[in-house]
Parts: C-alpha cells; sequence; structure tokens
C-alpha cells in the first residue's frame, strides 16, 4: 500500500508542476503588457521582455501620456455608465417580459418568444449597417440611445433564460399574493422576482461582460468623433488611426482597460463562473 | 389571474418589444430587403434582385477565401482548444490542493474584450518576431496561428470550467468498477470518462464552433487582414465592404445574410444534436 500512496504523491507533484507552468503561461500576457508599461517607449521594442529598470524605467510616463492623448478617462466613465444602466434595463424589462410571455398562453405570447430565440442566432453582421442607419434617424447616437440599443441587442437570450425559470415557479404563489389583493405589477414585484434574483446574478453577469467588452456597436453607432467613446473604441483608436505608434501610451492602456475586469472578476469569482457556466449550458 | 394579468400587457412587454424592434427585428427585416438592392444608406434603396448575391462569389471580393480561412482556423480552433481545456480538467479534478487557485488563473482571460487581448498578443507575438527581423503581418502563417494561440489562450479557461462541472458529475462508483475490474488509465478513460462526458463535449464544440466562426474584434486588432487580407475572417470581411468599399453596401448585406444562413445552420444541426443525446440518457 504504501508505494502505491507514494506513487501517487509523486505524480501529484510532477501534475502540480505541470499546472504551475501553464498556470505561468497562462498568466505571462498579462505580466508582459505590465512591465512594458513601465518602459520608456524606445525600450520597448528592443527589449521587450526584460524587467524596467534604471534607465529603462520610465515611471507613469506612459500613463500620463495615454490619458492626455487619449479620452480614456472618460471612456472609463462612460464603459461603467452604459454598462451599469443597460445591465439594470435589462434585468428589470426582460424579467417582465419573459414572466408576462410565459404566464398568458396566446399565440402573440410564443411568436414573441419564438421571435426572441431566433434573435440569438442571428449574427451580428446581419442587422449591423441597417440598425446604425435606424440609430442615426432616432438620434440613438449618445449614452441613453445606446442602452436602449443593449436592451434590445441583450433581449434575446436574458427572455429566454428568465422564461425558463419562471416556468418552474409554482402559480400558487403568485394566486395566492392576488387573492390577498395585489395586483399584477404589486405580486410580480414583491413575489416573483425575489425569486428570480439567482437568475437575475446569471443573466446580469453574463450582459455586463459582454456590453463592458463590446466593440463594433458603440464603434459604429456613437463613432470616433464625439466625446461618449467607451473603453474598446479608444484602445483600437490609440492603435488603429495614427501611423507612428506609442507603444508605451498603447500597454499603459491596455493596463488600464484590464485592471477593472481583474476586480470584478476578483470579487464575484464565485458568481462569475456559475453565471457563465448556466448560460452556455442554456444558450 | 390570466386575465387581470393581461390587462398588464403594455406595462409588462412594450419596454423591452421597443427595444427590440429598433435593434433587431426592423434591421433585421430591412437587412433582408436590402440585400436585394443598390444603396449607400437606408433612405435610397433600389430593388436589383439577385446581383449583389452574384457579385458576392466574384474574386475580388475575397469571400471565398474568407470563407475557407474561417474554416481552417475554426477546425484547429476547435481541436486545440478542447484538447487543451479537457486535459487541464483532468488536472484539475483530481482533489489536489491548489485546484481553486489554478481554476480562476485559466478562466481569468475569458473576460477580457477581445480588442484588448488582440493588441495584447500582437505586442506579445511581435516582440518575440522582432528577433527574426519580421512582424506578424509578414506572412499569414503567423496571423493563423497568432489568431489560434489567442484563442486558445482565451477560450480554453471557460470550456475547462464546463468539463469540470461534466467530470464532478460522472459517479465515482463507476470509475472503482472499472479499476476493479482491472481496467487500464487509458481505458478507463476512453471507456468510462469521455462517454459520461459526451454533454459537456457537444456543448463545448459548439460553443468553440460558433465563437470561432463568428469571430471579429480579435481578428480585427490581432491582424487586421494582413497581409493582403489573406487572415481575413467572415465577419471581418462583411464589416469591410460595408465601410471600406463605397458603393458595395449591397454585397455586403448578401454576405451578411449568407453569413446568417450559415450560422443559422450550425444552431440547427448543434440544437438537434443536444436533443438527440437527451432523448438517450
Amino acid at each position: 500500500m504504501k508505494t502505491v500512496s507514494d506513487n501517487k504523491k509523486g505524480l501529484n507533484a510532477v501534475i502540480f508542476c505541470a499546472l504551475t507552468v501553464i498556470a505561468i503561461v497562462f498568466l505571462y500576457p498579462l505580466f508582459f503588457i505590465l512591465i512594458n508599461s513601465f518602459k520608456g517607449k524606445l525600450f520597448i521594442s528592443k527589449d521587450p521582455f526584460a524587467l524596467p529598470g534604471g534607465e529603462t524605467f520610465s515611471g507613469i510616463t506612459n500613463y500620463v501620456n495615454g490619458f492626455t492623448k487619449t479620452d480614456m478617462i472618460s471612456a472609463v466613465g462612460y464603459s461603467f455608465f452604459i454598462t451599469i444602466v443597460s445591465v439594470f434595463l435589462i434585468i428589470l424589462f426582460t424579467s417582465m417580459t419573459a414572466y408576462y410571455i410565459t404566464r398568458i398562453h396566446s399565440r402573440l405570447t410564443s411568436a414573441l418568444y419564438y421571435m426572441f430565440v431566433f434573435s440569438m442566432i442571428v449574427p451580428f453582421q446581419m442587422v449591423m449597417f441597417p440598425m446604425v442607419g435606424l440609430a442615426d434617424r432616432f438620434h440613438l447616437k449618445n449614452p441613453i440611445g445606446m442602452c436602449i440599443l443593449y436592451l434590445g441587442f441583450g433581449a434575446g437570450l436574458s427572455v429566454f433564460m428568465f422564461s425558463g425559470f419562471v416556468k418552474s415557479i409554482p402559480l400558487e404563489i403568485e394566486e395566492a399574493a392576488m387573492i390577498d389583493g395585489a395586483n399584477p405589477l404589486e405580486s410580480y414585484f414583491k413575489v416573483v422576482f425575489p425569486i428570480l434574483k439567482p437568475t437575475a446574478i446569471t443573466v446580469a453577469i453574463l450582459n455586463a461582460m459582454w456590453i463592458w467588452n463590446d466593440f463594433l456597436l458603440p464603434y459604429l453607432v456613437i463613432g470616433v468623433g464625439t466625446e461618449y467613446k467607451t473603453i474598446p473604441v479608444v484602445v483600437q483608436m490609440l492603435v488603429g488611426s495614427n501611423g507612428n505608434k506609442d507603444m508605451g501610451a498603447l500597454m499603459a492602456m491596455l493596463v488600464v482597460a484590464i485592471i477593472p475586469i481583474i476586480i470584478f472578476y476578483l470579487c464575484c469569482q464565485k458568481y462569475i463562473i456559475e453565471g457563465v457556466v448556466a448560460g452556455a449550458v442554456k444558450g | 389571474m390570466e386575465k387581470t394579468l393581461k390587462k398588464y400587457f403594455v406595462i409588462f412587454t412594450v419596454p423591452t418589444l421597443i427595444a427590440f424592434a429598433f435593434a433587431f427585428i426592423a434591421p433585421f427585416l430591412m437587412g433582408v430587403y436590402l440585400s436585394f438592392c443598390k444603396f449607400t444608406t437606408i433612405k435610397n434603396a433600389q430593388w436589383i434582385g439577385f446581383s449583389n448575391y452574384a457579385a458576392v462569389f466574384g474574386s475580388s471580393q475575397n469571400f471565398l477565401n474568407s470563407l475557407l480561412f474561417t474554416a481552417m482556423f475554426t477546425v484547429v480552433a476547435i481541436i486545440t482548444i478542447n484538447v487543451f481545456a479537457f486535459g487541464i480538467a483532468l488536472l484539475l479534478t483530481r482533489k489536489m490542493k491548489g485546484t481553486n487557485l489554478f481554476r480562476t488563473i485559466f478562466f481569468m482571460p475569458n473576460l477580457i474584450g477581445g480588442i484588448v487581448l488582440g493588441y495584447t498578443w500582437q505586442q506579445m507575438i511581435n516582440a518575440v518576431l522582432y528577433k527574426y527581423e519580421t512582424t506578424i503581418v509578414s506572412s499569414a502563417k503567423y496571423g493563423f496561428w497568432g489568431l489560434v494561440l489567442l484563442m486558445n489562450w482565451q477560450m480554453i479557461g471557460y470550456m475547462m470550467i464546463i468539463y469540470i462541472a461534466g467530470l464532478q458529475n460522472v459517479p465515482t462508483e463507476l470509475i472503482e468498477a472499472a479499476k476493479i475490474d482491472g481496467a487500464t488509465a487509458k481505458q478507463t478513460l476512453f471507456k468510462v470518462t469521455i462517454p459520461m462526458v459526451m454533454p459537456s463535449i457537444t456543448i463545448c464544440m459548439f460553443l468553440t464552433l460558433s465563437n470561432s466562426f463568428k469571430l471579429f474584434d480579435q481578428n480585427l486588432a490581432l491582424t487586421n487582414g494582413a497581409p493582403m487580407n489573406k487572415t481575413q475572417m467572415l465577419a471581418l470581411n462583411i464589416y469591410k465592404t460595408f465601410y471600406d468599399k463605397p458603393g458595395f453596401e449591397g454585397v455586403g448585406q448578401a454576405k451578411a445574410v449568407i453569413f446568417f444562413i450559415i450560422v443559422a445552420l450550425i444552431a440547427v444541426i448543434q440544437l438537434r444534436a443536444t436533443r438527440s443525446r437527451e432523448v438517450q440518457q
């Protein structure tokens, strides 16, 4: 028996080493941009893998350059605003819609349900050009307009996920509330919505991750000429437009773009992983 | 109860429906119509029948090359991502110390957006290629494998989480029984574990398939199609037809419809595959 457990211990040690190596490979790209964000821009291309130090260390110059050359500071603000408001609207309205179309059985509600499900498989490029034209015509080229569009784009998956959960809630609970004299709105918010909370967290996380990182929709709808740019749009502009790239500023802004996500991840890791798995299995 | 609730149709559904109409229903219907028109904005469309669709396959459109590149990339990405993710998931379900920390690290890249990821990897790959006095945009090979590397880095953690959930549901008695019967580790893996996690494998295959096939942000940031549009994937090809080629908006929309049909077919096959498995169990 001793030899078996010794073998197992040895094997586990080997596996632990292998996993550590893989973990380093996974973390290295983030470490790479972090160290280069503190290097003078000339040294980044000359010696990209060296740690900053001595003459190559440039302090926060790259960060200062990045912030002055681009609208990164306001972009962080707009990204937060658009993500938070959109997620709030999505949770509030799509859960109500899902509740209605699940509880009322008619041709209209089942048609709506299938339309929401259908929208999930349509790639963005299919609706891209007409949607930008409509957004222009109806003055949606601003942060509030973006939130409305995100409500529309997020509706498919969100209604689908909420509907699945509403089906599993026994009718008796709502009926009891109704008998006590509550109208449908009261019974929805006081009785049903609290039960939906786990699904609401999942839906919120899936949508927040997607909206925060989304590039093409804000790039096309809001565009690069306005003040309402979001983080991915600013990063793209920093690289895409001008010929003489400031690599230092780029590295610094990549770090700024990544930090909020990492903080969010480390704070609600449990919910994020659960939410992503639930979303994958259902979607 | 249904009757009282029915009167609340407006409050419960209209906000979502208005936004949904703007973002999806109207643009979708217009998109189908516009694919048969010549136009530069949505207001000046003129019906021209199927000529946009005929133009899609002209060699100057690069559509078939993009389709081929996308298909090749998708196949390589599906295989590499799933093999690595499954392997790591096996290592992480041995109830070892530090498992949670590793899981946290491997999943992290999945949360970073495609544009930011694309430029991060562009800098990394160029830093390596700098020693050989070349860059990622100098050869389509570099672009292809760079994209494979990037997508592996981003998606392995995600698939790993799904595989871990699947592996944890395999009853330990089954594995024990196989051992008692004298099965080798390899036999246990292929004859017991893998068949038991087939539902997870199906989910992961289709997730990697649709994510790779529809890839846009990473492609734009990493190579932007360079050199000579040889690393241009379908979504980027459609985008460039709309916004970089004045006068070809109709062709772009026709390409988008074809793209949609391919994606929809994949989704239908996926639905069939998952349904038939559910019946089996």
